[in-house]
């Protein structure tokens, strides 16, 4: 059995790196197309501007590039380092997302934004053009084959558990790749991405019309925003997540939990807006809810009914039990493969095999299981709920107040005159923290909310980690946080110093606070 | 299906050779031009100069590495899984190490002042010299086995520590990879250069790869007769599903050249580690650098290709208990998954290899103080 602690820190580790490189991730997608857009608006219209618009975003946008590459190189190499029999077990099904991604996307990203810095004077415009589109589309395909690989942790299908090689076998591809869940997190994430880039540039600008420089500038990048980060925000509110609801269990039992929804409500359920759970009782105080509203959103239906905790939690325990018989059988097999009648009772309970692993973290041995172990890991099939609730709650709050805000920048965009409404200049200013929080909120209920496993139903997260000692977790998580946290310093101080000089940093002679010859003579 | 499981399970130890010497020459001479940074470019220009020649390209490059990790991890779920987890430290020296790249190249040009790009410069020198001191040290370990073993469950366990890896042969080994990388940083580095910078380099490359040869010829004496290779015993069947516990493995002297008396053709591999660095001395010398770069990149298949037959059909032998060794027969993914990956490295690879031409074509040339100037707040 591995050390509770262990387990806890490789999943600090694991958060903590994530999370550093989701504060990069979201505004390098986001940004690539924004770019794009004013990229094209150079080509077809030939004035400099614009030209001028995508090199100094571009400047801004490199300067967080290069963090994002970064944190995502130990993102890469982390399941190997921390999570070993995590990637022993699904590595069969994981590792192609993760290996397509490089060959398919960050080859093209990473490639075509060397000659996005450094191409201007040696392409033609549509030349450069298309490299700024591909350096888009490379992006965006990275985020789907990740999030293909994540989809898959929360929905495995297309794969089978083998009794010969230990391990989770893909045995089909287009159902990993089709993944529902998979297809939900992409539009739902790159679109939280796109809101990010939409809201960088619009409190950027914002900020400028507020000082009353570069307003020409300020003025142009303003409305690309405005426009691009409505149609975001519409998407990330209205696609988004919903169809991850109607498949799995994982998302059955997240949905549950974010929700506080104990009992199985007949259908449509009520959506709670706001209560404060009591997870002893199983129960809410304080209720304030909207009839209906959870059923028509979670089944897209008025008859389908939504299970809750407690009828999740009897589901299960009949799973622990039949999975205490898988893995009874399958320690036989391991021993003698041939076994033909402990090869039935394998097969028979197979399917819960994963449920029967959960007890692993209280007994090396199933036939050592007592009553009160069951209702242990019962319980455990549950993440917990305050946390899920609020956070939840949190995110859906900022994004429609990035809607209202939105919204409002387009209105004024569309009548000309956003930049005599200093109330919205300065609200966009004050707003620009709130995609980066959401999406860190957003992730931590698709994370936190599929414990107690790193692959629903199969692959509990006690077992997954690498066989360590508790000193090495200490040792690398305070190099990491401390490492990371001083580059996010030198980013911060980068960022704030360019974008607080204005696009008078590209050392063109057309904007205020025009750069000096920098050059130093060591 | 085209291939049958033992061929594929050859054709992507093959694949992962080929990605590894693809991440030694592409991202490896990018870190030769970082490790040789602050010894040739005396002055802040000169400096920008070095790094200017790879600036637009380190970060594709850097890819292969990448997609070397994401392979393992795809085709080789177990060595991904047993040798990083192993290698702790070692990895996370790697990664740490490679943190300074990306900041570097973007930050250190963005701010004039000479300390703040001074310390970028030894971050660059840190991120090119570090990573493949660290890969030949462990290469240096796989030759004489790493201390793990699998659970029945196939849980790995490493049971040796940091040091233990910094043991005299694989340190030397670490001078072959590091001689090897710089190496061929400074042919590159010469290729994309003039005046004082390519004259510097000029040196440092004569110096680099008399190392080379060098310490290759005394790490191969040394491994001839002084270490113990390993060899499987039992009966291997290519077709069978993997599981490493189920084989015997013996330690035995010289088993490491076994192969070079079974398939001579492969004594090919240490010569071409030897013509290329030759070639590429001379070549580089009378200025035709490119075809010095071509040299320089076919010595690297030579010194990557004698390492993986000489271990074949070892990846990772354990020497605490012997069959856990990992193997290209036994360390695999499924059939599928193989097929799958062989398909998509089939279709990407030729794509990633024409746009990243097209990318080093677009950008040729040498890169002149002129042009430093010239573009102060645009260039690296
Ligand atoms: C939804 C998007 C998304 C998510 C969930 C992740 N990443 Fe990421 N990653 C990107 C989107 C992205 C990106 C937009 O493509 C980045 C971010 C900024 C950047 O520079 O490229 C990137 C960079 C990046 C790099 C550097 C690539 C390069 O050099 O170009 C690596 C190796 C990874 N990531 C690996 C991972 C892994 C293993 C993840 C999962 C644990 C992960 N990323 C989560
Ligand atoms: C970049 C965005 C991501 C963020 C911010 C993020 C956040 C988190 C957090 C907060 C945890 C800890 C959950 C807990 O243990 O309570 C976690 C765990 C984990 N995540 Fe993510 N995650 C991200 C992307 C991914 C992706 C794309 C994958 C897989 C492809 C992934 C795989 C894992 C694994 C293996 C763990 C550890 C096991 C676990 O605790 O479940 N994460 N992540
Ligand atoms: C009304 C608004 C929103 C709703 C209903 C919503 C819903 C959800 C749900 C249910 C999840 C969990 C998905 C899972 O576990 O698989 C999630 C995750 C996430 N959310 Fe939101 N969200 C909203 C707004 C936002 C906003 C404004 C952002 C950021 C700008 C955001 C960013 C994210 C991210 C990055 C994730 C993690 C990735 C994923 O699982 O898709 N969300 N969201």
């Amino acid at each position: 059995m591995l050390s509770e602690q262990l387990v806890d820190l490789s999943r600090l580790q694991f958060a903590v790196t994530a999370m550093y490189h989701f504060l990069f991730v979201p505004l390098t997608i986001g940004m690539t197309w924004i770019l794009v857009i004013m990229e094209s608006v150079y080509v077809m219209t030939g004035k400099t501007i614009y030209k001028d618009m995508t090199r100094f975003w571009g400047k801004l946008f490199g300067i967080n590039f290069a963090l994002g590459v970064t944190t995502g190189i130990t993102m890469e190499f982390q399941f190997g380092t921390n999570w070993a029999y995590y990637s022993h077990y699904v590595g069969d099904i994981f590792g192609a997302p993760l290996a397509i991604e490089g060959l398919m996307a960050f080859f093209l990203e990473s490639t075509f934004i060397g000659l996005f810095f450094f191409g201007w004077d040696r392409l033609s415009r549509k030349q450069h053009l298309l490299v700024t589109i591909l350096m888009a589309v490379g992006t965006n395909l990275s985020a789907l084959w990740i999030l293909i690989a994540n989809g898959w942790m929360q929905n495995p299908v297309g794969a089978e558990f083998s009794y010969v090689t230990m391990r989770m076998e893909m045995v089909d591809f287009w159902a990993v790749l089709f993944n529902p869940d998979a297809q939900a997190k992409f539009v739902h994430t790159v679109s939280a991405g796109y809101v990010t880039g939409a809201m960088f540039v619009l409190s950027i600008s914002a900020f400028y019309l507020l000082r009353g420089r570069d307003v020409d500038f300020a003025k142009k990048s303003f409305r690309i925003a405005a426009a691009f980060g409505f149609a975001s925000i519409c998407s990330v509110i209205v696609l988004g997540d919903e169809s991850g609801y109607t498949v799995g269990e994982a998302q059955q039992t997240k949905l549950a939990a974010m929700e506080a929804m104990w009992e199985t409500e007949p259908a449509p359920a009520p959506l709670t807006l706001i209560a404060i759970p009591d997870e002893q009782e199983m129960k809410n105080d304080f209720v304030i809810e909207l009839p209906w509203v959870m059923g028509i959103i979670g089944t897209r239906s008025l008859d389908k009914q939504i299970p809750g905790i407690k009828e999740i939690r009897a589901k299960n325990r009949e799973r622990i039990v039949s999975g205490i018989a898988a893995v009874t059988a399958l320690d036989a097999l391991r021993k003698d493969p041939s076994a033909t009648a402990i090869k039935e009772q394998f097969e028979a309970h197979k399917a819960d095999l994963g449920f029967g692993l959960l007890l692993k973290k209280y007994v090396t041995d199933m036939a050592d299981v007592t009553p009160e172990m069951i209702d242990q890991a019962v319980a455990d099939t549950i993440p917990r709920v305050t946390p899920l609730f609020w956070t939840f709650r949190l995110m859906v709050a900022f994004g429609f107040l990035m809607l209202a805000l939105f919204g409002a920048a387009l209105w004024y965009s569309l009548k000309g005159n956003f930049a005599d409404k200093p109330w919205l200049l300065r609200w966009s200013l004050w707003m620009l923290p709130l995609p980066w929080i959401s999406c860190e909120l957003g992730w931590f209920v698709a994370e936190y909310g599929r414990q107690p496993w790193t692959i629903y139903g199969v692959l509990p997260t006690h077992m997954s980690v690498s066989t360590l000692s508790v000193g090495n977790l200490y040792g690398s998580l305070a190099g990491f946080i401390g490492f990371y946290t001083l580059l996010l310093v030198v980013e911060m101080y980068l960022m704030i110093r360019f974008a607080k000089q204005g696009p008078g940093s590209l050392g063109t002679g057309r904007y205020d606070n025009e750069a000096v010859h920098a050059t130093a003579h060591a | 299906m085209l291939f049958d499981y033992p061929t594929l399970k050859l054709i992507w130890w093959l694949l992962v050779g080929v990605l590894l010497i693809g991440f030694a020459s592409m991202d490896g001479h990018d870190m030769g031009v970082g490790t040789l940074l602050p010894f040739v470019g005396k002055d802040d220009v000169e400096r920008r100069i070095v790094i200017n020649t790879v600036g637009p390209h380190w970060d594709g490059n850097q890819v292969w590495f990448i997609t070397g990790g994401g392979a393992i991890f795809a085709a080789w779920p177990l060595v991904y899984a047993t040798a990083f987890s192993g290698f702790y430290w070692a990895m996370l020296a790697v990664l740490w190490a490679l943190f300074f790249r990306p900041v570097g190249f973007d930050y250190r040009s963005k701010i004039a002042n000479p300390t703040w790009r001074k310390t970028w410069d030894w971050g660059l020198f840190v991120g090119g010299a570090v990573p493949p001191l660290i890969f030949g040290v462990a290469f240096g370990n796989l030759f004489q086995g790493v201390p793990f073993s699998f659970a029945d469950n196939l849980m790995s366990t490493y049971t040796g520590s940091f040091w233990g890896l910094l043991n005299p042969f694989a340190l030397l080994c670490g001078v072959v990879s590091t001689a090897m990388i710089t190496f061929h940083g400074a042919v590159y580095l010469m290729h994309r250069t003039e005046d004082e910078v390519y004259r510097r380099t000029q040196i440092a490359m004569l110096i680099f790869g008399s190392l080379l040869l060098l310490t290759f010829s005394a790490a191969g004496i040394w491994l001839w007769q002084g270490i113990d290779g390993y060899a499987i015993v039992s009966a291997v069947d290519p077709n069978a599903l993997p599981n490493p516990l189920d084989k015997q493995v013996i330690r035995q002297p010289g088993a490491w050249l076994a192969n070079y008396d079974k398939v001579p053709a492969t004594m090919a591999l240490p010569a071409l580690a030897y013509a290329g660095t030759l070639a590429a001395m001379l070549l580089a010398v009378n200025g035709a650098t490119l075809a010095a770069f071509v040299a320089s990149s076919m010595a690297i298949v030579g010194v990557i290709g004698t390492a993986g037959v000489s271990l074949f059909p070892f990846v990772m032998p354990s020497s605490t208990d012997l069959r856990s060794g990992l193997t290209v027969w036994d360390s695999v993914s499924s059939e599928l998954t193989l097929n799958i990956m062989l398909w998509a490295t089939l279709i990407f690879m030729p794509l990633i290899i024409v746009y990243t031409s097209w990318a080093y074509k677009v950008m040729a040339g040498k890169v002149t103080a002129a042009y430093i100037r010239e573009n102060d707040h645009a260039a690296y």
